[in-house]
């Protein structure tokens, strides 16, 4: 059950959404959401979910991938809904108790959703394409000129990377423990919070253990292989931005001129 | 007899519905009687371990059902708990489970579950840390001062405090020096003994099995390929080899001797019959 989560999970392939520069899919990512922010008119919203679209069949996820990724996320965009919509002045159309709806609410609160969503959808896009530790070393990359300000960029990147390793591991070592208690006889699923709270002790504490002697072994292995931080390391697998690197950014900023245009012309 | 636990037509599918979904048993039948001493041996993804889960009900079965004493564990959720009271499983690495302040609140931890009056549950502690060699000055103690060794032997306790009628023990000897395996085993047999109860030994090495069970079964592919007497199973060998699983080693020696002629019977798995078989042998052609 705890082995079912999916967020952001990479689902391995080979496209040209796979095969783009991590680097570049960062950018594009962080392009598309300040187009989708600029966007204020049916023609802008098609233009940017045309490219959405297009990008998402390209990568040959899926729709229904995406969908079933926008899942825990369902009750963030029915709030954002509910609050543009009783919260924006305009022509009223129904009203009861304190509450008003006005036609521009509905606009509103639609625009807000269908922007959320492509928002999501484009990054699940980056993180089903990318794999996390390809996503790491972009940010170590792209956050290089930083060095120079003396922050710890590789340090975070590290640690980031080590982080999104262990997930899967300390689930399956949660679900273990988790089967170990039950068949002592723990009981998770009934009884009042406090209680559940309580029977959380024998799966937190083992588990914390496991942890922190995973960390440690960690350490070691890593200091045994003369590991000292980021001064002087190499890379394997150094990034290099291809042709395809460069349309693709000039693609994502002509389309976010675009809107941007579109916008101040008043379509 | 009755059997204590019987398993019918059991298959259990993992992530079903995904691009991952797979079998990880398929159409299992087995029964379980009071009082035996059963060995379950099986390569890494045979299905052991998903298959001992389903004995005391922690996983439920994808298609077929589990009777423990004639009755449906997942007839309802309390018999299910019930269950799981009555059938002890020992996980793998079971010292990584353990988590409270002293050895005593951790053997007591099951026992207390099951709602036991204060004088049982302190009963019930001191007996099984006495079955496994765990003497009353460590009760008091953080278990996680102990040693590797004791520490296993406290999660084992933990399990034996329930009294279970079937106690399910997954590679309790992993990761153990010989001398450590050697001892942890005794104990289980003591135990068996002691209590007369069932025992469903899992485990890699066809030593251990052999030397303990009066039964084997055999996973592979996810289906009990063989299952009866160690003579049976070792009877076998060369089907037991060809799946990759070793016989143990007096059985190898046997087996050589009868490829060079020698008419030894080699179905033998303990190192005192084939002595008796040699020296037999012997005697026989020293009387010609």
């Amino acid at each position: 059950m705890l082995k079912d989560i999916t967020l952001g999970q990479y689902f391995p392939g080979n496209t040209l959404a796979h095969r783009l520069d991590p680097r570049t899919k960062l950018m594009m990512v962080i392009i598309y959401i300040v187009a989708l922010f600029c966007a204020k008119s049916f023609v802008s919203y098609g233009i940017l979910a045309l490219f959405l679209v297009v990008s998402v069949k390209i990568s040959k996820v899926g729709f229904r991938a995406m969908i079933r990724g926008m899942k825990p996320l369902i009750v963030i965009l029915i709030f954002t809904a509910v609050l543009n919509m009783f919260y924006t002045p305009g022509r009223e159309i129904a009203s009861f108790w304190i509450f008003r709806v006005t036609v521009e609410g509905i606009w509103a609160a639609a625009f807000m959703v269908l922007r959320i969503a492509m928002l999501i959808m484009g990054t699940f896009l980056m993180t089903y394409t990318t794999s996390p530790i390809a996503l790491t070393d972009a940010i170590e990359n792209l956050l290089g000129p930083l060095k120079k300000l003396h922050v710890p960029v590789h340090e975070l990147a590290m640690m980031m990377s080590i982080a999104l390793r262990f997930i899967p591991t300390l689930i399956e070592e949660t679900d273990k423990i988790m089967s170990a208690q039950k068949a002592r006889g723990a009981d998770f699923e009934t009884g009042n919070l406090f209680r559940r709270a309580k029977a959380m002790v024998p799966i937190l504490v083992p588990l914390f253990i496991s942890a922190i002697r995973r960390a440690d072994e960690l350490a070691t292995a890593m200091e045994c292989r003369c590991y000292h931080g980021g001064e002087g390391r190499t890379k394997l697998h150094v990034l290099r931005y291809q042709r395809r690197d460069f349309l693709c950014i000039l693609l994502t900023t002509v389309i976010t001129a675009a809107v941007v245009i579109i916008g101040r012309l008043g379509y | 007899m009755e059997p204590i636990l019987r398993v019918e037509n059991l298959t259990h599918t993992y992530s079903a519905g995904t691009p991952f979904q797979r079998n990880a048993i398929e159409h299992i039948d087995f029964a379980v009687y009071p009082g035996e001493y059963i060995g379950v041996i099986g390569h890494t993804g045979s299905g052991k371990s998903t298959f001992i889960q389903h004995l005391n009900g922690l996983l439920k079965p994808t298609e077929g059902k589990i009777y423990f004493s004639g009755q449906d564990i997942w007839s309802s959720p309390k018999v299910t708990h019930e269950t799981r009271f009555h059938v002890g499983l020992v996980f793998q690495y079971p010292e990584y489970q353990l988590f409270e302040e002293t050895v005593y609140k951790d053997i007591s931890f099951g026992p207390m579950n099951m709602g036991l009056s204060e004088e049982e549950v302190d009963r019930r502690v001191r007996e099984a840390a006495g079955f496994v060699g765990i003497q009353d000055a460590l009760l008091e103690k953080s278990p996680f001062e102990l040693s590797g060794g004791q520490k296993r032997r406290v999660a084992i306790a933990g399990v034996l405090a329930m009294e279970p009628e079937v106690l399910i023990l997954d590679e309790p000897t992993a990761g153990l020096d010989p001398a450590g395996c050697e001892s942890i085993l005794s104990e289980i047999g003591q135990y068996h003994r002691a209590k007369h109860n069932t025992i469903l030994l899992v485990s890699h090495s066809m030593e251990e099995i052999a030397r303990n069970a009066g039964r084997i079964v055999v996973l592979d592919n996810c289906r009990i390929l063989m299952d009866g007497t160690p003579r049976e199973i070792f009877s076998r060998a060369e089907e037991l080899t060809r799946i990759g699983l070793g016989v143990p080693e007096v059985t190898r020696i046997a087996m050589a001797l009868r490829a060079r002629g020698l008419p030894v019977d080699s179905a033998v798995y303990t190192q005192e019959e084939l002595k008796e078989q040699l020296l037999h042998l012997k005697g026989g052609n020293a009387a010609c």
